[in-house]
C-alpha cells in the first residue's frame, strides 16, 4: 500500500491544533490557580479553617481518583438532566481544569511543604503574618521547586486534553478523526497528529526548561538536584 | 526595664520543658544563657517573641504585656530581633533583600529607604560587598551575619540569639562573635544562648544558668565562674570548660 498525505489537511489540522493549544493552556493557568489554593488549604488550613483541609482533601481525592474521561462525561452528559447545558469547549474547559487542579495541588504541596521550616519561623520573627510569609518566603520557593512536576503534568495535559474530541470538541484529535473517517486515510491522518503532538511536547520541554534555568537560585533545589 | 519574664511554663506532651522562669533585662545589657543542652533555653528563647506560645507566664516588653492575647503580635515580633542557630536566611533572597524584606514589608519602607538602610546595616556587618550573593554562595559565618542585619534593620528594642555560632565551623566563629561583641558594646539589648563561655565572661552583664526547664543560678560573669553558689553551676561549667577550653 502507499502512504497518501495531503496538504489540503492542514488548515483543519491547525484549527485543531490551536483549540488544543488554547484547551492545554488555559486548563493549566486555571489549574495552577485553583491547584495552589487547594495545597495552601492542604498545608496550612488549621484550627477554624480545618473544614478548608477536609475540602480541599476530599477535592483532590475525588479527582485524583476518578477518570478524567468520567468527569468529561459527567460534565457534559450528565449535567444537562441538572438543566444545566454546557458547550462542549465549556464542558472540556471544565473537565481538564478540575482534573489537572487535583494533580498540581499535589505537586504544590509537595513543592510547599519541602521548604524548610526554619524559612517560615525566620519571616514569622521579623513580623510578617503568615500570610505575608506564604506570598514573600514560601510562595517564591515552592513554585520554582514545582517547576519540574508541573513541566510534567503540562506534558500530559497537552495529550490528555485529546479526549475531548468525545464531546464534539474539534481540537487536534478531533479534525483528525473528521478527516480521518472523510478520505479513510486513518493511518496517514494520525501519523501526522502524532508528529503535531510531538513537536508540542518538544517545544513545552524546551521552553520550561529554559523558565526552569532562568528562574534558578542557587541553593534552592529539590534533594538529588543540581 | 526593657523585657520582663514571669514564671513561664511550657510542655510538649509528658516533658515539662519551661517550669517556672522568670528574669529580666534592662535596656543596653547582655544577659548569656548558658546549660546543658535540652533545658529549655531555646523554648525560652522562641516563647519570648512567642514563635512558641507559652502555657502559662507572662512576658512585658516596656510594660507592654505581650503575651496577651489582645496584642497584635506581628507588630511585637518586629520589635524583637531573632538569630536563628542555623540562621534561617530566606533561600531565594539575595543578602540585601534578605535585609530589605521586612523593612518594605513589615515596617513599610520605601524601595530606596530599604536599600539604603539594607546597605548601612550589611556594611555594619562587613559584608557591603555581599549584598548581590544568595545564602548558599555565602560561609555559614557570612550567612550569620547576614541576619544579623537583618535583625539590625528593624531597630530592634532587643535581639534574641539562639545559638548563633553552634552550627558554625570552629574557624568561622569569630567573625560572627565579634560582629556581637560591637553590637553590645554599641549599647544593643541582648540575649543571648551560646556554649561560647569566652564571650559570655567578656561580654555578659549577667549570666543565667538553666538546667532542666528551670534558672538554676544567675549573677555577673565573676561571681558565676569564680564563686558558682550551686553545686550544679560548677558541675556544668567544669564540664564546658573541657569540652571548648578555658577562654572559648
Amino acid at each position: 500500500m502507499t502512504l497518501v498525505f495531503r496538504w489540503a489537511w492542514l488548515p483543519r489540522l491547525t484549527q485543531g491544533l490551536a483549540l488544543t493549544l488554547e484547551l492545554t493552556a488555559l486548563s493549566m493557568a486555571l489549574g495552577a490557580v485553583l491547584g495552589v489554593m487547594l495545597a495552601l488549604a492542604r498545608v496550612y488550613a488549621k484550627g477554624p479553617l480545618l473544614p478548608f483541609y477536609g475540602l480541599a482533601s476530599a477535592y483532590v481525592h475525588f479527582f485524583r481518583g476518578t477518570p478524567l474521561l468520567v468527569q468529561l462525561m459527567a460534565l457534559y452528559y450528565g449535567l444537562p438532566s441538572l438543566g444545566i447545558k454546557l458547550h462542549p469547549f465549556t464542558a472540556g474547559l471544565l473537565a481538564l481544569t478540575l482534573n489537572t487542579a487535583a494533580y498540581q495541588a499535589e505537586y504544590f504541596r509537595g513543592a510547599i511543604q519541602s521548604v524548610k521550616s526554619g524559612q517560615m519561623l525566620a519571616a514569622r520573627a521579623l513580623g510578617l503574618t503568615r500570610l505575608q510569609a506564604i506570598r514573600y518566603v514560601i510562595l517564591p520557593q515552592a513554585l520554582r521547586l514545582a517547576i519540574p512536576p508541573w513541566s510534567n503534568e503540562l506534558v500530559y495535559m497537552l495529550k490528555g486534553s485529546a479526549v475531548v474530541y468525545l464531546v464534539g470538541v474539534l481540537d487536534l484529535m478531533g479534525q483528525a478523526k473528521t478527516i480521518a473517517a472523510r478520505e479513510f486515510r486513518n493511518f496517514e491522518v494520525y501519523i501526522v497528529v502524532a508528529l503535531f503532538y510531538l513537536a508540542l511536547v518538544f517545544v513545552f520541554t524546551v521552553v520550561l526548561r529554559w523558565v526552569e534555568r532562568r528562574t534558578h537560585i542557587p541553593g534552592l533545589a529539590l534533594p538529588g538536584r543540581a | 526595664m526593657l523585657l520582663r519574664v514571669e514564671n513561664l511554663h511550657k510542655r510538649y506532651g509528658k516533658e515539662e520543658v519551661l517550669r517556672g522562669v522568670s528574669f529580666s533585662l534592662e535596656k543596653g545589657e547582655t544577659k548569656v544563657i548558658i546549660g546543658p543542652s535540652g533545658t529549655g533555653k531555646s523554648t525560652l528563647l522562641r516563647c519570648i517573641n512567642r514563635l512558641t506560645e507559652p502555657d502559662r507566664g507572662r512576658v512585658f516588653l516596656e510594660d507592654v504585656e505581650i503575651t496577651s492575647p489582645r496584642v497584635n503580635i506581628n507588630k511585637i515580633r518586629a520589635q524583637i530581633g531573632f538569630v536563628f542557630q542555623d540562621f534561617n536566611l530566606f533561600t531565594h533572597l539575595t543578602a540585601l533583600d534578605n535585609v530589605r524584606l521586612g523593612l518594605i514589608r513589615v515596617k513599610g519602607l520605601s524601595k530606596r529607604e530599604a536599600t539604603q538602610r539594607a546597605l548601612q546595616e550589611l556594611a555594619r556587618v562587613g559584608l557591603a560587598d555581599k549584598a548581590k550573593a544568595y545564602p548558599a554562595e555565602l560561609s555559614g559565618g557570612q550567612q550569620q551575619r547576614v541576619s544579623i542585619a537583618r535583625a539590625l534593620a528593624m531597630d530592634p528594642k532587643l535581639i534574641l540569639f539562639d545559638e548563633p555560632t553552634s552550627a558554625l565551623d570552629p574557624e568561622l566563629i569569630g567573625e560572627v562573635l565579634s560582629v556581637m561583641v560591637e553590637l553590645a558594646k554599641s549599647g544593643m539589648t541582648m540575649l543571648v544562648v551560646t556554649h561560647e563561655m569566652g564571650f559570655a565572661r567578656s561580654v555578659a552583664d549577667e549570666i543565667i544558668f538553666m538546667e532542666k526547664g528551670v534558672i538554676v543560678e544567675q549573677g555577673p560573669p565573676e561571681q558565676l565562674f569564680k564563686r558558682p553558689q550551686h553545686p550544679r553551676t560548677a558541675e556544668f561549667l567544669r564540664r564546658i570548660t573541657e569540652l571548648y577550653g578555658g577562654e572559648g
